[in-house]
């Protein structure tokens, strides 16, 4: 069995997973392509039979279901479901439809249909499949919970599903170190998060008086002029902020790249990531309109967009290019959130889309590659054009809308940018050359990853490139055209999706831009002729301009190792911390929890109790002092010998003075009682002792002063309070009453034994079965051979 | 009315009786079996009686409260009896596929039995000294089982499981004294009333401590835990998952109800020391897990960890946070048993507990993955699992009474109690086995596996069940939490025409 080889760039997951497990019979090297994969249908480990594409069925239905609403959402309706689920605690299962859950409703399941397609045919025969697609249905089911949900726990837990889910899908390929470190990593950096996030929502449902999302939403007002309104917002924010990859959480992304291409298609650019976005959206009535959330979305999304931007022009390995380049359109979305203007909320909703289709079509184009040639390297790659010309042309297609060139629907949502950015309330020249800088470097990133590798000269590729198999290709290719089609016909959208999200953001569908391809000559359209300019430069540049910055990044700080040093310290500090508290020396362990035992003690008589009044006490009489002195003596003997059996009758004298305080008190049976079994104990454990050595002498360590200290310390806290006891006034219902029904009721003339079998004749069983059961643990203890004490 | 009470306490004890004299044959197995089903009947019984008729009571012996020993149950009594019935049924089964005949003829089954009877007892006593004589036989029998089969590890644990638990047994006698020679009285419901007649009430904190002190080794709070990570990953696997399971829940039941039913007259005192040992308990609980690399050992000190939530609940004292406690406590005890017992299936088919020894586990044993994340992601609180409920609870009540540190403490173990389950997926699950062996559960011969595999799928489904349904669960906490706050119906249900 081989283990999967660990490439960091380039490897092609597809492969790997063959490797291990398909294909019984190679023929030649060739036999590594996915051509003969796709027309191997039906040959044992190949093919995932002909169940293999039953889960497409579930979003197709999903898509044409949600088709269904788009008649009553453009008319303005909102659809509302729900469903009792806890009412004791005000969480019901409710569901939201209107044009923001709907929009992504669509994108779901409509690009979770073509994934599936997609999937069934990359990860033809792997043994694995059918997990695969349980996580992955599974996964798209909780997504759509999530856009769906219109109650704030019902959200968070379709929330955390997806979180489940996605660490599952990350760290698919299992056996490969690395897939699982960067399964960890998401699922611990959104985990916390999502904790964040929790604890935003309770505390907005407590100061909304409800968890219903749309109750919420009216109160806007309310809630923004809440005093906790600020801890509020930090909270959803943050866990907005770590799903969505925003700077600085941004790290756990690109490595999420590690899972199946199918995986990062659809969790990584269309969906998962956008989860965050989505919830800043959903709240946006509820949270927005302050300073504070507008400095916050603008500040933190421009510096992932631009950051994001610069990074993914470092990378070779077109999958992780394309990781970077959704952290840009993540913190371009998360920038125009911040706003609540009209053509601020218009562009995030039409690059919502626009993002969607285009870059979930070059990730599956990006998976063609690998399938086809055996590697993703930027720089490898080129002169596919003619051997793969449907992956080319989807490819050109997308990265056209990518790039914002016309008449594509990228066009439009530049513009509409550069429109909202100008009218920013924040600072209009900041915002717009974020935007810039984001879009120029788009461009020249378009034509690394979908004009390099196939119009441009290249080296020769690990496998002989083919074109991929149709399944794989139906995706990218109806996704990219799509972008083409809304781009010419923008109407399309229009009135189905962007208005109704728009208003579903802000309140009225009034408030909705036109998309049009031509809106005169205006300031966007000069911004967008520089975007092509300055991206054009970029791209010629290119490859120089990536040395640059590979220099610059290997001296800047690394997040990644970064987050390698958290968890280190933490590792760190939970070591120390267990070494030095669970030692595993018994006699440390006894000690503290004495030491618990006086401070606790001493700390509570001293703060809630006055010194015992000492005057009412009786003064000792010499035969008493006499067996006090008796008991000191044999405790101090006790102590300080180091013969066992010394030891043992030093304790015997002890305990034969408290015999000899029952006897002085007027409890003669107790006494004989004590002293009988003081007499079996002395004589039982000084055989059993006899041969054993003595005790150790004590070493330079000799913790015993300390421990004596200590044990003055509880004997003076525990005869505080028994003093204070003592001076109470007694109670003696329990025995008059044993008094007077000992006889005539229970007919026993003493009192003991009749509260020993009658009264309490519980306790007597208990106490039977604790010494039946010492005998039998002792006899099993006993019957245990040496061999099996190995 | 005593026999709803008395059945569930009996049951165990003549069944232990049987399975010693059926010690040497195969059927002692099966009357452990056998008898662990009936006590689950007989305490659903006794839930189905308390939820028609609330609090129930019987006088051992026909002597009235104060004066005899009464058993009662109350909402919280009866629910925690029938989780330790669950519990002890699920392993018992566990145990045919585990026990070795060796064990057997030691006497496993009795001492297992005797075990069920104790904790039983424990929920079931009105009497603060029958409840220290449940103590001890829970202890003896505890301990009889934890050194069964006697490997050097095994004594080595079983002495400080041991020690440490004697200290807190005299302390909790110790306690018992001072608190009779202040009251006169030992009936719980007797001592609720006679509590508020002492005049010296700083003194009644004092023994409160005591008793904290005393419960709180057993429920194994910080600082004072140290007997059970050191304990808990030698014996059986059977045997550290009823341990697991209940024998800490009894320390945690012990200190609800003497801090909501005796000791309520200094709450700000008492309940904010408790607030903090709380806090305390968690964190370094989490800690340690994220420290230890064995499979028992990072579920020994997740215990620690979630007793610390189940006192926040009791700490913060409001109808809610005790509505979460009451959640955590029957939650944990049903998913921390099932991951032990899931603990033991990777030992016998992948060799170890060690998890730099073992691996594989996720590919050729997918069932067993399953089984694991279930009752994993829930221990993490992930929705929507039962963990989930019981920690929403717990954060929203403190974030009710803006106790902000505590609930932010509560959100960040979870966080490190993820990180440290993964732990265990990420390395004994995901990665291949070491010795490149494929751990295969149907390794195992098939009377074995069913035996192995049923109590652990049935336990899943509860945590499911408790999950996707959680409902009816939290409206039976809150119902329990009343009666905690107002013992009104316990007091007098119990002192009948003696109550004021």
């Amino acid at each position: 069995m081989a283990q999967a080889p660990d490439r960091s760039t380039g490897a092609l997951d597809y492969l790997v997973v063959r490797k291990i497990y398909g294909n019984k019979a190679p023929q030649s090297g060739s036999d590594e392509t996915g051509d003969k994969m796709a027309q191997a249908t039906g040959d044992g480990p190949k093919s995932n039979g002909i169940l293999g594409p039953v889960p497409v069925l579930i979003p197709l239905a999903i898509f044409i279901w949600s088709l269904s609403f788009i008649g009553p959402v453009s008319n303005g309706e909102v659809v509302r479901l729900s469903y009792d689920w806890v009412p004791s605690l005000g969480i019901s299962l409710s569901f939201l439809i209107d044009g923001l859950s709907l929009t992504f409703t669509l994108l779901i399941s409509g690009i979770g249909a073509l994934v599936m397609l997609y999937s069934n045919t990359y990860l033809a025969g792997h043994p694995q499949y059918g997990r695969f697609m349980l996580y992955l249905t599974s996964f798209m089911l909780a997504m759509l919970g999530l856009v769906l949900a219109d109650n704030l726990i019902s959200l968070f837990v379709f929330w955390e599903l997806t979180t489940i889910t996605s660490y599952l899908l990350i760290g698919f390929d299992n056996e490969s170190a690395k897939s699982r470190r960067s399964a960890l990593q998401a699922l611990l950096l959104t985990g916390a998060g999502a904790l964040a996030l929790l604890a935003g929502l309770i505390i907005l449902g407590v100061a909304a008086g409800t968890f219903e999302i749309s109750e919420i939403l009216a109160k806007g007002d309310e809630i923004r002029a809440h005093a906790l309104y600020l801890p509020i917002l930090i909270l959803v924010l943050a866990g907005a902020f770590t799903k969505s990859a925003q700077f600085p959480f941004h790290f756990w992304l690109p490595n999420a790249m590690a899972a199946p291409t199918p995986v990062s298609a659809f969790l990584h650019s269309a969906t998962m990531v956008k989860a965050g976005v989505y919830l800043m959206a959903r709240l946006h009535p509820a949270l927005s309109g302050t300073d504070v959330w507008m400095w916050t979305l603008t500040i933190f999304g421009a510096v992932t967009a631009v950051f994001a931007s610069v990074l993914a022009f470092r990378q070779t390995d077109l999958k992780q290019v394309l990781a970077y380049t959704t952290l840009m359109a993540l913190g371009t979305l998360t920038l125009f959130l911040a706003f609540d203007s009209g053509y601020a909320i218009t562009a995030f909703t039409t690059f919502l889309i626009t993002h969607s289709l285009y870059k979930a079509a070059l990730f599956l184009m990006v998976g063609c590659i690998d399938h086809g040639t055996g590697t993703r390297e930027a720089d490898i790659l080129g002169g596919l054009g003619r051997i793969m010309p449907f992956t080319a042309a989807a490819a050109a297609l997308a990265a056209l809308s990518m790039a914002g060139i016309p008449p594509f629907i990228g066009f439009i949502a530049k513009e509409l940018m550069y429109a909202g950015a100008v009218e920013a309330a924040t600072s209009p020249v900041f915002v717009a050359s974020m935007a810039l800088a984001a879009n120029a470097l788009m461009f020249a990133v378009a034509g690394i990853v979908a004009f390099k590798p196939f119009w441009r000269p290249g080296q020769p590729t690990p496998v002989e490139p083919h074109e991929a198999p149709w399944p794989m290709l139906a995706g990218p290719i109806i996704l990219a055209v799509l972008g083409l089609i809304v781009g010419i016909a923008p109407g399309l959208i229009q009135g189905t999706l962007v208005t109704p999200t728009v208003a579903a953001l802000l309140g009225s569908a009034d408030e909705a831009k036109e998309l049009k391809l031509w809106a005169g000559v205006n300031l966007p359209l000069f911004l967008s002729l520089g975007t092509f300019a300055i991206g054009f430069v970029l791209y010629v540049f290119h490859q120089p301009l990536r040395r640059t910055l590979a220099a610059i990044d290997a001296r800047a700080p690394n997040f990644d190792r970064g987050w390698d040093r958290v968890l280190d310290g933490l590792k760190a500090l939970a070591e120390f911390q267990t070494r030095l508290i669970q030692s595993g020396v018994l006699r440390r362990y006894i000690f503290i929890t004495f030491a618990t035992l006086f401070a606790a003690i001493g700390t509570t008589l001293y703060l809630r109790t006055d010194l015992p009044d000492l005057e009412g006490i009786e003064v000792l009489a010499p035969k008493q002092w006499a067996v006090v002195a008796l008991i000191i003596a044999g405790t101090i003997s006790v102590v300080l010998t180091r013969s066992r059996i010394t030891a043992i009758a030093a304790l015997g004298v002890v305990g034969i003075a408290v015999a000899l305080i029952f006897i002085m008190y007027g409890a003669p049976d107790v006494a004989i009682t004590q002293l009988l079994v003081e007499t079996l104990v002395v004589v039982l454990v000084a055989i059993a002792m006899l041969s054993l050595p003595f005790l150790d002498k004590p070493g330079r360590h000799d913790h015993r002063p300390l421990d004596a200290v200590l044990a003055l310390g509880v004997g003076t806290v525990t005869t505080i309070t028994m003093l204070l006891v003592l001076q109470q006034p007694i109670d003696l219902r329990l025995t008059e009453y044993f008094e007077q029904t000992s006889w005539p009721e229970a007919f026993g003339r003493n009192i003991v034994n009749v509260i020993l079998v009658d009264f309490r004749a519980l306790d007597t069983f208990g106490e039977i079965a604790v010494v039946v059961v010492a005998a039998l643990s002792a006899y099993a203890l006993l019957r245990t051979t040496a061999k099996e004490a190995q | 009315m005593s026999w709803y009470l008395s059945l569930p306490l009996a049951i165990p004890f003549i069944t232990a009786i049987f399975a010693f004299f059926a010690r040497k044959s195969v059927y002692g197995k099966w009357i452990s079996v056998i008898g662990s089903g009936a006590s689950l009947l007989a305490s659903a019984a006794l839930m189905y009686v308390v939820l028609q008729e609330g609090v129930i009571a019987g006088q051992m012996g026909n002597w009235p409260a104060p004066f005899g020993i009464t058993l009662v149950a109350d909402l919280l009594s009866a629910v925690m009896v029938v989780i330790t019935a669950i519990t002890g049924f699920a392993v018992a089964i566990y145990c045919m596929g585990e026990i070795t005949e060796r064990m057997e003829y030691l006497g496993y089954h009795a001492l297992f039995q005797v075990l069920l009877a104790g904790v039983t007892g424990a929920f079931l006593t009105g009497d603060l000294f029958n409840l220290y004589v449940w103590f001890e036989v829970m202890l003896i029998s505890s301990f009889g089982l934890l050194i069964l089969g006697g490997r050097k590890e095994q004594i080595d644990g079983g002495i400080k499981y041991v020690t440490l638990n004697l200290i807190s047994t005299i302390l909790f006698l110790s306690g018992i004294g001072l608190i009779y020679g202040m009251t006169g009285t030992l009936n719980l419901a007797d001592l609720s009333l006679a509590v508020e007649r002492v005049e010296n009430q700083g003194l009644l904190t004092v023994v409160a401590v005591m008793f904290m002190i005393a419960f709180g080794v057993k429920a194994a709070l910080f600082p004072l835990f140290f007997w059970l990570p050191a304990a808990y990953h030698t014996p059986a696997f059977s045997v550290s998952a009823v341990f697991a399971g209940l024998l800490t829940k009894v320390g945690v039941y012990a200190l609800i109800r003497m801090f909501t039913l005796v000791f309520d007259h200094d709450v700000q005192f008492t309940h904010t020391l408790l607030l903090w040992v709380a806090a305390f308990t968690m964190i370094v609980g989490v800690l340690g897990a994220a420290a230890q690399s064995d499979f028992r050992k990072i579920l020994s000190f997740h215990i620690v960890s979630q007793i610390g939530y189940m006192i926040m609940g009791l700490a913060l004292s409001t109808k809610f946070a005790l509505v979460g406690a009451v959640f955590y406590l029957v939650h944990h005890i049903i998913v921390k048993a099932n991951l032990f017992l899931i603990a033991g299936v990777a030992n016998r088919i992948a060799g170890s507990t060690e998890l730099s020894r073992i691996g594989g586990l996720y590919k050729s044993a997918p069932l067993l993955g399953i089984l694991f994340l279930i009752p994993a992601f829930s221990l993490a609180g992930f929705p929507p699992l039962s963990g989930f409920w019981a920690k929403y609870i717990l954060v929203a009540a403190a974030i009710e009474i803006e106790a902000w540190v505590i609930a932010g403490i509560a959100l960040l173990v979870g966080l490190l109690t993820i990180y440290s389950m993964t732990k265990i997926w990420g390395q004994a699950f995901w990665p291949a086995h070491p010795d490149g062996i494929e751990p295969k559960l149907s390794h195992m011969p098939k009377f074995q596996r069913w035996c192995y595999l049923l109590p652990i799928a049935g336990l899943a489904t509860l945590t499911i069940i408790i999950g996707l349904f959680p409902e009816p669960f939290v409206t039976f906490a809150e119902r329990a939490a009343d009666q905690l706050l107002d013992p009104t119906e316990y007091v007098t249900t119990v002192l009948g025409e003696r109550a004021p």
